[in-house]
């Protein structure tokens, strides 16, 4: 069985990867989870400096789901690549570096400083949180925005990119769109849908920020059905996730047409994870007689609907 | 390392109302789990609740040899997770990770004193067993609510406890605050027998503890409960402020960085 994919130059021996912001920086993990078994690692999103992130509370937990507001708190590239990067290479992880930029030339610095790091597979764009005014999610909800931090990345840098896009948007597939056309390797959704939740007692603001993102099992079918809008438009590769938290979740968001995914909130409720999605994968597979997963990808069939629908 | 236990409950003592001692057939976190550190509970495998909730481990179950087969957990029931805790039945299985975070020091170089507000009682049993076996002269300021709120009495006398009692409507022990005895214990303790105090409970208590014994210049090591998400370091949601080596408040995890720090890094709000 063959579960290896590919993401531009990039190979994954798997279509699984910790989504980035809810994984660390991979290293937490090194200890109880083999990162060289995960198709990939993408850590939390990295500025050239570091943050102090939001105050809290950052998170709320929501029906089948939960908000968070943690603000991109972080080291900053420099010390992510003195500290962290060493042990991620020696545990042969394959490393996506999660980008956030307040400027487009942060976005292309960070592409430059990044792309001479030894074990670093793919920059993934972060052009997409809604927890922080600045830049990022202003890039991209503008398709103009979106079309030149992935050009002005795609000048200086030979790595894969994968921009991760907004569900916040009107028609998701066109962003896809701009960033194919801008040189993307592939991009990936979705971040998380803005959000917000309130105590009613005290009239309150569950988040210090007062808004967040919603992520986990409640946007999923909302997810599966922006990878499927954006697999019409785009030949590139798609990284899928929202809300996958077992291996039909997986397969659900491929059939639609990803070609690998992420899951970020089911880590946090289950960090041994992995092994069942990778369990769940083969034995579909092998029920279904699927030698490549890659045979698996886009391969939603509509036909029946579709007759069914023009006949009615 | 944390290890993932779907855990038999071998039994539900209820202490009150809103209280209950949860205990876990987990043999494998028991073995490994140090005082101060914690588990993530999980019950039933829906999507809601989602996430996991913190518990310190509150005592280690052994067999007749001395084996660890399980552990407890102090619950006191506020939300939908821990009221399913509360109504838990033998037999029924719980997701429990662990154990996590940071311990308490456990060779304090003379006596220990123990801080508890409520629930924050809860790391304390094992770290009174752990230095009880050490023979490390204990105290517990025990501050709570009302009288029928103060439990475990007998546990820690047994140990050899020395109990200071205070509660909020003065039903039992000397009305008020915990700190407040504490910082007359303090006075009347010459400045240079070494005393390491422990502190567990609500932040604003914990902040309090930590001023007392800075004043008394002793040190003092708390653990702190923020809301979070994981426990292991993958969310940033727990963090809270630490006094970094260039002398500014930085947000740490409190999940892996702690949750035990000691009382003077913690800029407190
Ligand atoms: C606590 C938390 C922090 C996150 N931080 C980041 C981040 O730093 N960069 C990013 O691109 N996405 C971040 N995300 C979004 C996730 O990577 C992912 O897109 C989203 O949560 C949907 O997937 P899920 O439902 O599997 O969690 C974060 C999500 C959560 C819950």
């Amino acid at each position: 069985m063959d579960l290896s994919v590919q993401i531009g130059s990039l190979r994954l021996t798997n279509p699984l990867i910790a989504a980035s912001g809810c994984f660390g920086y991979g290293v937490e993990y090194a200890d109880s989870v083999d990162l060289s078994s995960l198709g990939g690692v993408a850590v939390k999103g990295l500025f050239l400096n570091p943050r102090e992130g939001h105050p809290p509370p950052r998170i709320v937990e929501t029906p089948a789901g939960m908000l968070n507001a943690i603000g991109l708190q972080g080291i900053g590239v420099h010390r992510f690549i003195r500290e962290k990067m060493p042990e991620l290479r020696a545990r042969r992880a394959t490393v996506v570096v999660n980008i956030c930029g307040s400027t487009l030339d942060e976005y292309v610095e960070l592409a430059r400083i990044l792309s001479d790091v030894e074990g670093v597979g793919a920059l993934e764009l972060n052009i997409s949180c809604p927890n922080i005014k600045e830049g990022g999610i202003t890039f991209g909800c503008s398709l103009t925005g979106t079309y030149d931090v992935v050009n002005g990345v795609r000048k200086v840098t030979r790595l894969p990119i994968i921009p991760k896009l907004t569900p916040n948007v009107t028609d998701v597939a066109s962003f896809a769109r701009a960033s194919e056309d801008a040189g993307a390797d592939a991009v990936s959704l979705v971040n998380t849908f803005l959000a917000m939740a309130i105590d009613v007692e005290t009239r309150r603001p569950k988040l210090s920020n007062i808004v967040g993102g919603l992520s986990g099992p409640a946007i999923r079918p909302i997810a599966v059905r922006m990878v499927y809008e954006c697999r019409q438009m785009v030949k590139i590769p798609i990284v899928g996730m929202g809300g996958i938290a077992d291996a039909r979740d997986v397969l659900e968001f491929m059939l639609a047409g990803a070609t690998a995914v992420q899951v970020g909130t089911a880590n946090f409720v289950d960090p041994f994870i992995w092994t069942k999605l990778l369990a769940g994968l083969e034995d579909y597979m092998a029920r279904h007689q699927v030698a490549r997963i890659t045979d698996l990808i886009g391969a939603l069939d509509t036909g029946a609907r579709e007759k069914e629908w023009t006949s009615s | 390392m944390p290890i993932d236990v779907e855990a038999p409950v071998i039994d539900n003592r209820r202490l009150s109302g809103e209280y209950n001692v949860l205990a876990l057939a987990a043999p494998g976190i028991a073995a490994q789990a140090r005082p101060g550190q914690f588990v993530m509970v999980k019950v039933g495998h829906g999507h809601d609740p989602l996430l996991r909730r913190p518990f310190s481990v509150f005592e280690i179950l052994r067999d007749a040899s001395g084996t660890p087969t399980g552990l407890t957990i102090l619950n006191k029931q506020v939300g939908v997770s821990t009221s399913r805790l509360f109504d838990a039945a033998p037999g029924q299985r719980i997701s429990c990770l662990g154990p996590l975070g940071k311990p308490f020091t456990v060779d304090p170089p003379g006596e220990a004193w123990m801080v508890a507000g409520g629930v924050g009682l809860a790391p304390f049993a094992l770290l009174a067993e752990v230095l009880h076996a050490r023979g490390t002269a204990m105290t517990l300021f025990y501050g709570a609510r009302k009288a029928g709120e103060l439990f475990y009495l007998d546990f820690f006398a047994q140990l050899g406890v020395r109990l200071i009692l205070t509660t909020e409507d003065g039903s039992r022990g000397e009305r008020g605050r915990v700190t407040g005895p504490l910082e007359r214990e303090f006075a009347a303790r010459p400045a240079s027998a070494p005393v390491l105090t422990y502190a567990c409970g609500p932040e604003g208590m914990l902040a309090a503890v930590a001023r007392v014994a800075a004043r008394a210049d002793r040190p003092c090591e708390v653990s702190v409960e923020r809301v979070m998400g994981c426990g292991m370091g993958g969310c940033y949601s727990c963090v809270i402020p630490v006094r970094g080596d260039d002398g500014q408040p930085h947000n740490v995890r409190s999940c892996i960085a702690g949750p035990v720090f000691a009382g003077d890094a913690i800029v407190w709000e």
